[in-house]
C-alpha cells in the first residue's frame, strides 16, 4: 500500500543529514558543555556552531540565541518571563484568541498570578487586525504576543504591522515562529519583534528542542533556576546532540528554504483547488492565499474528523483533525471557533500538512482516496440524510 | 498500543445495521453535533421483540462502533432485555473503549432506549384510542 505523511505540522521526519550530523554527540562527543577539560570542549564547540546556525537562520546574533527543550518551552518561558520580567511596569498582557495553547494556557497562568490578559479576536480567515491590537494597548501592557503564522490553518499573520505599533509605545513583542522558522524565511530585524520562538521538529530536525530568540537588552525572568547555562537564563545541562540536529537543521532550511517553497506551494494548490470541488461541501480553512507553503486545511460538512482520519489511515494515509473527537479534551479546535465556525462544521476539520517527501503522486492518491471515505462516512451520517432530505424538500 | 480495541476497530470499519428504516416503529435521537457525536436509532418490533434495528451516526471511530455495537446487541431480544443493555456493557462487548470517550461516544445504548420508549409511547397512544 502507498504510504503518504500529510502530518507534516505535527512533526517533520528527520532529514538523513541531521541525524548524521547528531550522532557524534550520542557517542564519542559526550563531554558536558559546561565541564572546562577536552571533553567539554568538544561539546561546547558544536552548540556554538549550532547556535551561529540559526541565529543566521533568522537573521540574529548567536548570543541572543536560547536553545529550549521545545516550541511550548520557548513560547512557555516567551511569555511568562518577559511578562514576570516587566511586572513593576504594569500587569496587562495581549495574546489572540487563536494562538497555540503553550502561549495561551501561560497567558492563563499569568492570570492566576494576577496579570489581567486581553485576547484579539480574529477574522474568518483566522486573520490579526493590527488594528485590534492597538486598540488594547495600554500604559500598564508590558507584553504582546502573537503568532507567525497557525498551524491549524496556515494563514501568516501581520507580524511587521504590528510590531511597527508595538515598538513605537516600547511594549515587548514576542511572536511564536515555530510554524514559520525554517518552512519560510524570517528575519528578526525585519519582522520587529523582541522575541521569538522556534522549535526542530518543524524543519526536518529533531523533536525535544526549540530556540528562544531574545533582543539583546530585553529583560526575562528565568523559569528554571540552576546553573548558568544559556548565559544564566535557562539552567540545566544543554541536550547536545538534540542541538546540534538542529543547527543543522537551521543551516539546511536556510540554504534548500527557496526551493522547498517552490516544490510544495504547487502541490497545497491543489488540494486547495481539488478536494472541495472532488468532495463537495467542503470549506477550505485558513487565508485562502497568505497560507503556509505546506499547509491545506478544510471543514467536511456532516462528517466527523476523526472517522475521516482514522479511514485515510487505514489507506495509508497520514492527516491530522482539529475535531473535538480527535483532541484528548475533546473540545473543538479553539482557533476554529474563534474564526467564527459553527461547532458542527468545526468538527468536520482535516488538515493536510506537506513535506519535503510528497511527491505529486501523493497528491493524486490522496484525491483518489477522499471522496469515497467521505461518502462513506455521509452515508452513515443523521446529519447528511437530514441535509439531503431539506434539499429534496425544497425542489 | 494504538487508541482503539481490535473490536473497535472492526466495527468501526465495519459497522452493521447502518441506515434507517422506512416506517419504523421507534426513533431514538441522543447527543449534539456540538459535543461531537449523534446518533439516530431506528426499530422495527413484532411480537415484543426488535425485529430489525439501524442507527445513522455522525461522530469518531468510537461512536460508529458503540452504534454498531449496540444495534448488533439488540437485534432479535425482547423490548425487556433491549432496555438492559447499558453504555457499560457495551463498552466492554467492544472490549474496552479510551476513558475520555467512555461518556461522550458511548450514547448508542440511550439512542435504543429512547427508540423503545417512542414505540412504547406510541402504542400507549393507539390503545388508548
Amino acid at each position: 500500500m502507498r504510504e503518504v505523511y500529510l502530518d507534516n505540522a505535527a512533526t517533520t521526519p528527520l532529514l538523513p543529514e541531521v541525524r548524521e550530523a547528531m550522532i557524534p554527540y550520542l557517542g564519542d562527543v559526550f563531554g558536558n558543555p559546561s565541564s572546562l577539560h577536552d571533553w567539554g570542549d568538544g561539546s561546547r564547540e558544536a552548540m556554538e556552531t549550532a547556535r551561529d546556525q540559526v541565529a543566521q537562520l533568522i537573521g540574529a546574533d548567536s548570543d541572543e540565541i536560547i536553545f529550549t527543550g521545545s516550541g511550548t518551552e520557548s513560547n512557555n518561558f516567551a511569555v511568562k518571563g518577559l511578562a514576570l520580567a516587566q511586572q513593576s511596569k504594569g500587569k496587562h498582557v495581549v495574546v489572540s484568541a487563536i494562538e497555540h495553547f503553550s502561549v495561551l494556557h501561560s497567558a492563563k497562568t499569568l492570570g492566576k498570578w494576577g496579570f489581567e490578559v486581553d485576547e484579539v479576536p480574529v477574522d474568518k480567515y483566522g486573520v490579526v487586525d493590527p488594528e485590534e491590537v492597538r486598540k488594547r494597548l495600554r500604559k500598564d501592557t508590558v507584553l504582546v504576543s502573537i503568532m507567525h503564522a497557525n498551524g491549524e490553518v496556515g494563514t501568516i499573520e501581520p507580524i511587521k504591522e504590528i510590531a511597527g505599533i508595538t515598538s513605537k509605545l516600547k511594549v515587548p513583542f514576542h511572536t511564536d515562529a515555530v510554524a514559520t522558522a525554517g518552512t519560510i524565511p524570517v528575519d528578526v530585524r525585519e519582522l520587529g519583534v523582541d522575541a521569538l520562538s522556534l522549535a526542530g521538529n518543524q524543519f526536518y530536525g529533531p523533536k525535544g528542542v526549540g530556540a528562544l530568540w531574545l533582543r539583546k537588552g530585553v529583560r526575562i525572568m528565568p523559569l528554571l533556576d540552576g546553573g548558568i547555562q544559556e548565559g544564566g537564563r535557562r539552567a540545566g545541562t544543554e541536550n547536545v546532540p538534540a542541538i546540534v540536529g538542529l543547527g543543522k537543521a537551521a543551516e539546511l532550511a536556510k540554504t534548500d528554504m527557496e526551493s522547498r517553497v517552490k516544490r510544495l506551494t504547487p502541490l497545497r494548490d491543489r488540494l486547495l483547488k481539488e478536494l472541495p470541488r472532488k468532495v463537495g461541501h467542503v470549506v477550505v480553512t485558513g487565508h485562502p492565499q497568505n497560507r503556509l507553503p505546506g499547509h491545506a486545511s478544510f471543514c467536511v460538512e456532516f462528517i466527523e474528523g476523526e472517522a475521516m482520519l482514522m479511514l485515510l489511515n487505514s489507506k495509508g494515509i497520514a492527516v491530522s483533525s482539529g475535531s473535538a473527537c480527535t483532541s484528548r479534551a475533546l473540545k473543538a479546535s479553539h482557533v476554529l471557533i474563534a474564526m467564527g465556525l459553527p461547532h458542527e462544521l468545526a468538527q468536520g476539520s482535516i488538515l493536510l500538512t506537506l513535506g519535503m517527501d510528497n511527491t505529486p503522486e501523493d497528491i493524486d492518491y490522496v484525491l483518489e482516496m477522499m471522496p469515497p471515505i467521505v461518502d462513506r462516512l455521509r452515508q452513515m451520517s443523521p446529519l447528511y440524510a437530514k441535509f439531503t432530505k431539506t434539499v429534496k424538500g425544497g425542489k | 498500543m494504538p487508541i482503539y480495541s481490535e473490536k473497535v476497530m472492526d466495527h468501526f470499519m465495519n459497522p452493521r445495521n447502518v441506515g434507517e428504516i422506512e416506517n419504523p416503529d421507534g426513533i431514538g435521537e441522543e447527543g449534539n453535533p456540538v459535543c461531537g457525536d449523534m446518533m439516530t436509532f431506528y426499530i422495527k418490533v413484532k411480537d415484543n421483540r426488535l425485529e430489525d434495528v439501524k442507527f445513522k451516526t455522525f461522530g469518531c471511530g468510537a461512536a460508529i462502533a458503540v452504534s454498531s455495537m449496540v444495534s448488533e446487541m439488540a437485534k432479535g431480544k425482547t423490548l425487556e432485555e433491549a432496555k438492559k443493555i447499558t453504555p457499560r456493557l457495551v463498552a466492554d462487548e467492544l472490549e474496552g473503549l479510551p476513558k475520555n470517550k467512555f461518556h461522550c461516544s458511548n450514547l448508542g445504548a440511550q439512542a435504543l432506549n429512547k427508540a423503545i420508549d417512542d414505540y412504547l409511547k406510541k402504542q400507549q397512544k393507539e390503545g388508548g384510542k
